[in-house]
């Protein structure tokens, strides 16, 4: 459950704000371009449950996650 | 093999007597044969109707499904593209340049900050009612003014106006009149909003049409912009607010639960996004040869996406059919579309909703329908948003 890697992509956001609404304690929206800012470093360890929720109704792509190896290597992965 | 593919003859079709809140039953059932099936459009053109939640998700989430009006290929006729400024027809990097400096000003946080004011409009409105005394028709005492005053406050309209613009946009959006008037309501309100915006940019005052005008956009295109505002923001709410009361008033079980504990609030808003889906199909034309489902979808072809099936596939909901005040897998719904073109004031419409239904239901312990449930007015499929014509309602007073 934890190897995976959380994207936030400002570019593709459009601000629909899903993210801020499902997980408040993990992402917020910039007052003024309305796009999404991040709260934690590492959410998909601090709050794993609600990080993969906001993922999965972002609707533009914005919000993504993508596997990475997992074991002793999964530290080194390149960003 | 297309042979083998579920065909819906003709799009819309009409829902089932007695069953005002299901998608019509070809609908259901072509979702029942598989996501994908078949379609001829209204102007007897061959397409694709996708009535399954992934598929559909998919196919708002793909550049290669453009939003462009033009392309629209539904039967032997030309389309005219969208006028300047109606984003929702359009494809990127135009409609990221009008929809980027809407953004700020509609985010979750600006939003909840209206809270407080949404719920004096609220008040206001619950206060004529009840002084007015049973019965009354909810969509004129309720479902409209709340949203209308909302978004007129938020645009900038003046509020000596007001009355006389909310009867312009009440005859474009009902739907109920000739041509020649819902075109002269269109044209009048079209006309008030580019004189507006000539007044906002002399004399800017703090609201989103002010805003806009500090940008590069042309007063054509934010005029455009403002009538896309006003229909997507107004009609699409009220048809929630009283399509959602008649709804709950046919699920007494789920009102009482909902009265009984306001902590469900937000969860029954979601729950009635999903389960009324009033914005029900948008289209898209593929741009290229795109395969979706499985099959081939070829460049030039119109597809109808329906979010009211999409919203009850079983593959996505549990028991979709089910009104489900307490439900936990409603997150997701695609009531407020998906894609680069997700509704930009759907954090509106949530607070105005949150609001509005649990004043209501606070305010009138004994709302109830005052005619038979079938004989309120239902709009068309034909109707670009679904709701309610009328919701006549009655409650005990309370004796003073």
């Amino acid at each position: 459950m934890s190897a995976a890697r959380l994207r936030v992509d400002r570019e593709r956001c459009i601000g629909a704000g899903m993210c801020a609404l499902t997980a408040p304690e993990v992402f917020d929206q910039d007052p003024d371009d309305g796009r999404v800012l991040l709260l934690h470093p590492d959410p998909l360890i601090t709050r794993p449950t609600a990080t993969r929720m906001a993922a999965g109704v972002c609707p533009s792509g914005a919000l993504t996650l993508q596997d990475r190896p997992t074991g002793r290597d999964a530290g080194g992965d390149p960003p | 093999m297309s042979e083998s593919l579920h065909h819906v003859a003709t799009l819309p079709t009409a829902r089932r007597p007695g069953c005002p809140f299901d998608p019509p039953a070809e609908l259901l059932d072509a979702r029942g044969h598989g996501p994908l099936s078949r379609c001829t459009h209204v102007g007897g053109k061959p397409g694709w109707l996708i009535t399954g939640y992934d598929l559909v998700r998919s196919v708002l989430a793909d550049p290669r499904f453009s939003s462009r009006k033009e392309l629209l290929n539904v039967g032997d006729f030309e389309i005219a593209p969208a006028p300047p400024g109606e984003f929702l027809l359009t494809d990127e990097p135009q409609h990221g340049r009008y929809r980027k400096p809407l953004v700020g000003r509609f985010t979750v946080r600006r939003m909840r900050l209206l809270t407080e004011r949404i719920e004096q409009i609220t008040a206001d409105c619950l206060d004529a009612m009840e002084e007015a005394g049973p019965p009354t028709d909810l969509v004129t005492a309720f479902a409209k003014p709340i949203p209308t005053i909302v978004i007129c406050e938020l645009l900038g309209v003046p509020y000596g106006d007001r009355g006389s613009f909310q009867e312009q946009i009440d005859t474009f959006m009902g739907g109920a009149t000739s041509d020649e008037e819902l075109i002269a309501a269109y044209t009048a309100t079209q006309e008030y909003l580019a004189g507006l915006v000539v007044a906002k940019r002399a004399n800017p005052t703090d609201d989103v049409l002010s805003e806009l005008t500090d940008s590069d956009l042309t007063d054509e295109e934010l005029k455009g912009m403002s009538l896309v505002l006003l229909a997507a923001g107004f009609d699409t709410t009220a048809n929630m607010l009283s399509l959602g009361t008649f709804a709950l008033l046919r699920n007494p079980e789920q009102l009482a639960a909902l009265r009984a504990d306001p902590t469900l609030t937000d969860a029954a808003v979601e729950e009635l996004l999903r389960y009324l889906s009033v914005a029900k199909t948008f289209m898209r034309t593929a741009l290229e040869d795109v395969e979706v489902g499985g099959q081939i979808i070829e460049a030039g072809t119109t597809v109808v996406l329906s979010y009211n099936t999409a919203n009850r596939d079983p593959e996505r909901f549990t028991d979709p059919h089910v009104l489900d005040v307490r439900r936990r897998d409603a997150v997701g719904h695609l009531a407020f579309s998906h894609g680069i073109h997700q509704c930009l004031g759907q954090q509106l419409a949530r607070v105005e909703m949150r609001v509005a239904f649990r004043a209501l239901i606070d305010r009138f312990p004994t709302l109830r329908l005052a005619v038979p449930a079938e004989e309120v007015g239902l709009r068309p499929e034909t109707a670009d948003i679904y709701g309610v014509t009328s919701l006549p309602v009655t409650w005990d007073e309370r004796r003073s």
